[in-house]
């Protein structure tokens, strides 16, 4: 031993106490580091379209091409154009939530897997990345969110405080849920890579799943009372119904009349125990998470 | 004096999946075959290391030494035991890991430093020491993607070696480089351990063990084999008698 140093009580260490290498994790940690956070957002950002001359429009593509379908089909051939009052706005509200989630739900789950040069090798909060994934989607969201309060304004829109609380509501709603789901598939991908070819799966179903592409009345009026609250138990169905109840029925000649025949009963109530429900459900998420990545770096 | 890494029985076991899918799995149990082999990458490895002492961990490929080191840094956690430390863990572990080839050299040394832990106003302050470091100054605004891949574990190299740590893994990446980055790197590995910090280095190189470290630990097939001096571990594992051997020279 070439250094010889005073010994010092264990106790009042100048480096502080023993702990576990790598700190505790979690999404606290990930709050705790937003400056490489911002990085890695800000690198997905660039990344995604590195390489291709229309770059971030085809963020826009997709649901522009599956926007202009709904509405030929269901609205002009189908002929519910007739039947719902301003249906490109009762589309897109929905198409702005849906793939919102959809977008966080693939990426999210891909997301530690496709970072595996990192898990592997240096001990992060592993959580940055689902987030990250979060946030990409977010970002890409906005121009959407634009594109639909434009429309909105065209189509007659008189925001109302009513409107403006389901809008924050359901944003919330589907960012916590969304965050869940991609904490819990990005987890279990690392071990089964079936979870992402699932995620494709289920993204078929979740279009059909929420009112958008039909309007929520049919609902009620074909099925029993007993599959409405099945119906309403989806957080995207809900998040889907605040948004609608934000810009397309606010934009319609009465929205009272609009808000009574085409929402549920106590929609701002349901929207608050939903609320309630995805926080527990981030919550047990972040349990999953914080299992199964203990085993990241030899699984991966 | 008060340790700053301290592993106390430490097993580390790996699973090894054979089947891949569903089928093959079918199939095995079946045949009644294993479906998983498991294989111990450590057993029973206690050691504490003071501060500002310089550990060697030595051994054969597939010794243990990396997974160890992995324990310590925190990348993986132990089955059976504890690993505990003291201060900020830091390392040559995998430079360059979190490149992005897409971004150019001046964005992933941001990424990277980031990734180590460092925040944005040191990342400002230590980035040109970085960049002249690096010795890529030229190339700082190119995608790394079109760097050799000299100068990408250069560049890896000069954010490691800037970060604050009270605790420096090293695991065998001094093989990058030629001879003068070799020789800088040294010297800067050096003045980290005369300024206190404690260092873990995982080499081949027994010369270089020589020169830099206070005391050699020697991994076999996991187990904890011999814990003494340089001097020791160089009789231990024969370097002195065969100079033959090809892990005693340089690389």
């Amino acid at each position: 031993m070439t250094q010889t140093r005073s010994p010092a009580p264990a106790s009042d260490h100048p480096l502080g106490d023993l702990r576990p290498p790598g700190g505790r994790g979690g999404l606290v940690d990930v709050f705790r580091r937003r400056y490489l956070l911002s990085l890695l957002v800000r690198k997905e950002i660039r990344v995604r379209y590195q390489g291709s001359v229309l770059g971030l429009f085809w963020s826009y593509v997709r649901p522009l091409l599956q926007f202009t379908m709904y509405f030929l089909v269901l609205g002009v051939i189908l002929g519910l154009r007739k039947n719902v009052e301003d249906f490109p706005i009762h589309i897109f509200s929905g198409m702005v939530i849906v793939h919102f989630f959809n977008d966080t739900f693939n990426n999210g789950t891909r997301s530690v897997v496709r970072n595996k040069a990192l898990i592997r090798k240096i001990k992060l909060p592993r959580e940055m990345f689902p987030v990250a994934s979060l946030l990409v989607s977010a970002y890409h969201a906005g121009p959407q969110l634009l594109i639909l309060l434009v429309g909105s304004f065209i189509s007659g829109w008189h925001p109302s405080a009513m409107g403006l609380a389901t809008f924050a509501l359901g944003t919330a709603i589907i960012s916590v849920f969304a965050m869940a789901i991609a904490l819990t598939f990005s987890a279990c991908n690392v071990f089964y890579r079936d979870f992402q070819n699932l995620v494709d799966t289920i993204g078929i179903l979740i279009v059909w799943s929420v009112p958008m592409i039909y309007p929520f009345s049919r609902v009620i009026d074909t099925a029993p009372r007993w599959f409405e609250n099945i119906y309403l138990s989806n957080p995207l169905a809900i998040s889907v119904l605040l948004y609608q109840r934000c810009f397309w029925v606010d934009s319609t000649s009465d929205p009272q009349a609009t808000a009574a025949s085409e929402m549920p009963d106590h929609l701002l109530a349901r929207g608050l125990g939903m609320l309630a429900v995805v926080l527990v459900m981030l919550v047990i998420a972040q349990a999953i998470f914080h299992r199964l990545e203990g085993r990241f770096a030899e699984r991966i | 004096m008060a340790p700053v890494i301290v592993v106390k029985e430490v097993n580390k076991q790996f699973r090894l999946q054979r089947t891949r899918t569903l089928k093959q799995t079918v199939m095995s149990l079946v045949k009644r075959k294993p479906i998983t082999d498991t294989f111990l990458a450590l057993q029973d490895v206690s050691f504490r290391v003071p501060e500002g002492q310089s550990v060697a961990l030595m051994g054969l490929n597939g010794s243990g030494k990396s997974t160890l080191l992995k324990l310590i840094s925190g990348v993986m956690a132990p089955d059976h035991g504890r690993v505990r430390v003291r201060g900020h863990v830091a390392g040559l572990i995998e430079v360059g890991a979190g490149f992005h080839p897409d971004l150019t050299g001046r964005e992933n040394v941001y990424l990277n430093a980031a990734i180590l832990g460092m925040s944005e106003a040191e990342i400002s302050e230590k980035f040109d020491s970085i960049v002249d470091f690096s010795g890529v100054e030229r190339f700082i605004d190119t995608e790394v993607g079109n760097y050799s891949s000299g100068m990408f574990m250069r560049l890896g190299f000069a954010v490691c070696i800037h970060t604050e740590c009270d605790i420096f893994l090293i695991d065998e990446v001094l093989a990058v480089g030629d001879r003068p980055f070799k020789k800088k790197c040294m010297e800067r590995i050096h003045k980290l351990r005369y300024d206190g910090r404690t260092i873990v280095f995982v080499s081949h190189n027994y010369n270089q063990v020589q020169e830099l470290c206070d005391r050699a630990l020697v991994l076999e097939s996991g187990r904890l084999a011999f814990d003494g001096s340089v001097e020791d571990a160089g009789h231990y594992l024969g370097y002195d008698e065969d100079e033959d051997d090809p892990d005693a020279g340089e690389f």
